[in-house]
């Protein structure tokens, strides 16, 4: 086998490498480079400007704990918007709750869906549901014109120092807080404690949540491709706690299989290390 | 046709580089190279064209090498007969412009809308203002351009003048009928002068207003820094073909640096070849930016985003489409407050809030996604500040007196008095509401309760008062009691 490897720069000064067997295809779209690769350990992964996106072998634990989480706060979940997920990942997880009616999902780059649909059918699977609706916009244009429809909202950006920057304002997360009903829910992607950019990207993020939505916590999962594997996620709403409203019970009768995600889990993402706690309670 | 590709002052400098020449001479930095902090933040790049006036590279003082023909490529680009290359931004373009028209005693008509450094030029040369009444939009709270038969009437009360002074636009985007201006003026045997410090990209735009060498003006101060993409404080200065380059020049000397930056002019050439060569493309994009963010604020509710339907043939005789002007008095906030939250909640830099209005620029180096956040933080400023707009300042032209020649008050003995006690008085310094930085008082014209009151408005909603030496503008420098009123 040819010595292949796909490198990622988490630092300036470390580097994450996957053996690769090919690429199986690269073009620029409007908005950003998008490439895919097959690889021995991982399986087929996607990257955007060359930043790790998902692998087919680790996916499911972003994508549960995306979901299942705010799912099991309020189950009573009806209308989702979710921003970004080009994947399907997110849709697939949704596509399992019989009682949600809609889901808007708006994703700026329709050539990310298109590759997704043609190189990763694990995810873009979930695209394939009535229930879902795509939509090809700004995320922040389409949620302006949006007021107080959606029970949930899930932001599945990329990093904010590309097309996702915009995911990770102010003003994006006050027109979330307008879109959502009075029980309203907003999960989010929201980087990695430990490198220092990313730090400082989850303590911006933080920062702002707090001050738009009266209840901001912070999760966390194992995510073995992203920078230092330790991933965090928000959870903002106008009310509802993820752990004291927390429906265990309810959530268990659904039966849903899942490989990552439970309802002790879920209680145990919230209790986050001492120096992230730090680090948030710092940006408050 | 000259060849628009061509840059000569910058490739002037890329030979310069190229042949390694040993500097013994200034800048004292020698390339960068003694001052490493300075060269590790501005970059080495930039550091080694940072030099001094060499036979090869011309002087600005006396082109005759490539700083002139650079110069002639910009004045065949803007459709005038000769452009000078300005390194003191384009205030010494208008005081070069009114310095060279003007004498002491010499009457110029002016609308009163007019940039601060027109009325510091005419404090230099003892010129006299005469000013045009605008009309004011009463909703937006802004002075409009010239009405025609205002113009008329000030010309046959002022059959002396020597000149007139013409905004194309405004900081707002607003045109007055130059062209028109311009028959009139030259009829009467005036010169046109235009401040065209927002107005570059009406010589390389497509369907914009028109551009002051174009409408048959003698003189334009262009702002290339600010819609044509060079460095700030790089300036031109273009004249028409009656007017003598040579007696410009010795005026622009008179006050003009003798070290001439060259990271300044260079970067006035390489943007006038950009325009050149894709000016109607660049700003077709602009007009494109600023229409869909004008009409998606416009969808957001109370917000004002002005355009083209404001023309009216006459006071607004054009309208400048790149322009993003948005009235805010809608929403129970004053521009200026808008402008501070916007900055201070959602890291949004614009380019300035007045009383009732906030103006964005819009340019070539903007982002669709930098557009949806402005419009979107907007919609939340709406969204959360939102308040009864009542007892909001409804602003209006408040007709100058003018006493004194701006050059008589500025120099006259006089005292300081508090700014409640100094109506009645004559003023013999400027009051500058910052921004959008148009007088508010200048010297040599009376302090009235109206003034006293604007300016107490403005400094309770943030403006920055400038001017005055007492630097919070709570005291003002009046004439001495007996040397004033005739």
């Amino acid at each position: 086998m040819d010595d292949l490897w796909y490198s990622e720069y988490h630092t300036k000064d470390v580097r994450f490498s996957i053996r690769v067997t090919q690429q199986l295809y690269a073009a620029q779209s409007d908005y950003q480079r998008i490439a895919v690769y097959d690889s021995p350990e991982f399986g087929r992964f996607l990257t955007l400007d060359g930043v790790m996106m998902l692998t087919e072998r680790d996916e499911f634990i972003y994508h549960e704990m995306m979901v299942h989480v705010p799912m099991a706060v309020n189950p009573g979940i009806r209308r989702v918007l979710v921003i970004g997920a080009g994947d399907g990942g997110v849709a697939r997880e949704l596509g399992k709750y019989p009682g949600i009616e809609q889901v808007d999902i708006v994703e700026i780059d329709e050539e990310v869906v298109k590759t997704c649909r043609r190189f990763l059918p694990g995810t873009a699977c979930g695209f394939d549901d009535a229930r879902m609706h795509l939509h090809f916009e700004d995320g922040l244009k389409f949620i302006r014109h949006t007021d107080s429809v959606y029970d949930l909202i899930l932001v599945d950006s990329t990093d904010p120092s590309g097309p996702g920057e915009v995911l990770f304002t102010k003003e994006f997360y006050g027109n979330c807080h307008k879109a959502l009903t009075a029980q309203g829910i907003m999960v989010n992607q929201h980087e990695s404690p430990f490198y220092q950019e990313d730090a400082k990207a989850m303590q911006d993020a933080h920062r702002r949540i707090a001050g738009v939505f009266p209840v901001s916590e912070v999760y966390q999962a194992h995510i073995p491709t992203y920078p230092s594997g330790h991933w965090l996620f928000g959870f903002a709403s106008k009310g509802l706690h993820p752990v004291s409203d927390q429906q265990p019970a309810q959530w268990n009768r659904l039966g849903l299989a899942t490989r990552y995600y439970n309802t002790a889990l879920h209680r145990g993402a919230f209790y986050l290390p001492t120096y992230v706690k730090e680090a948030l309670a710092q940006s408050e | 046709m000259m060849d628009q590709t061509r840059a000569p002052l910058y490739e002037a400098l890329e030979r310069m580089k190229s042949d390694r020449l040993v500097p013994f001479d200034v800048p004292g930095h020698k390339r960068g190279r003694g001052n490493p902090a300075l060269t590790a933040f501005l970059g080495e790049q930039c550091l080694a064209v940072d030099v001094n006036s060499m036979k090869p590279l011309d002087n600005l003082c006396h082109p005759s090498g490539v700083i002139r023909e650079a110069e002639q490529l910009a004045a065949e680009a803007f459709g005038a007969a000769h452009a000078f290359f300005m390194v003191g931004g384009t205030t010494s373009a208008v005081q070069a412009m009114l310095l060279s028209t003007l004498k002491s005693g010499d009457e110029i008509i002016l609308p009163r809308n007019v940039h601060q450094s027109v009325i510091n030029a005419l404090v230099l040369c003892g010129a006299v203002p005469v000013y045009v009444n605008p009309e004011t939009d009463r909703r937006l709270g802004i002075a409009l351009g010239m009405a025609m038969p205002e113009v008329r009437r000030t010309l046959a009360a002022h059959p002396a003048a020597k000149a007139i002074l013409v905004n194309n636009p405004t900081y707002y985007g607003i045109c007055s009928n130059l062209a028109e201006i311009v028959q009139l003026a030259h009829a009467h045997g005036l010169r046109v002068l235009a401040d065209e410090a927002h107005g570059t990209h009406f010589y390389f735009g497509a369907g914009l207003p028109v551009s002051a060498m174009a409408a048959g003006a003698d003189m334009a101060a262009v702002s290339m820094h600010k819609s044509g993409g060079s460095l700030t404080q790089s300036s031109l200065l273009l004249c028409g073909p009656a007017v003598n380059e040579h007696y410009v020049r010795q005026v622009i000397n008179l006050t003009q640096t003798t070290s001439g930056s060259y990271l300044l002019m260079s970067s006035l050439d390489i943007s006038r070849r950009n325009l050149a060569l894709q000016g109607v493309q660049i700003f077709e994009k602009v007009k494109n930016f600023a229409a869909y963010a004008r009409s998606e604020i416009n969808a957001i509710g109370d917000y004002y985003a002005y355009g083209s339907e404001l023309v009216n043939g006459d006071s607004i005789y054009d309208f400048d489409t790149t322009k993003l002007s948005v009235n805010t008095l809608g929403i129970g906030l004053a521009g200026i407050e808008v402008y501070d939250l916007l900055r201070d909640e959602y890291n949004i830099q614009i380019e300035f809030g007045d009383l009732g209005n906030i103006l964005a620029y819009i340019s070539v180096g903007d982002k669709t996604k930098n557009v949806e956040r402005l419009i979107s933080a907007l919609a939340e400023l709406r969204r959360l500040y939102k308040k009864d707009n009542s007892d909001m300042f409804e602003s209006e032209y408040i007709s100058p007196e003018v006493v004194l020649s701006p050059q008589t008050a500025f120099y006259a003995p006089k005292r300081s008095l508090p700014l409640e006690e100094s109506i009645g008085e004559v003023c013999t310094e400027f009051v500058m509401c910052y921004p959008p930085g148009i007088p508010v008082l200048a010297p040599g014209e009376r302090i009235t309760r109206d003034i006293v009151d604007y300016i107490n408005y403005a400094r309770e909603k943030g403006c920055l008062l400038t001017g005055p030496e007492c630097m919070d503008a709570s005291r003002l420098n009046v004439l001495e009691k007996g040397e004033a009123d005739g």
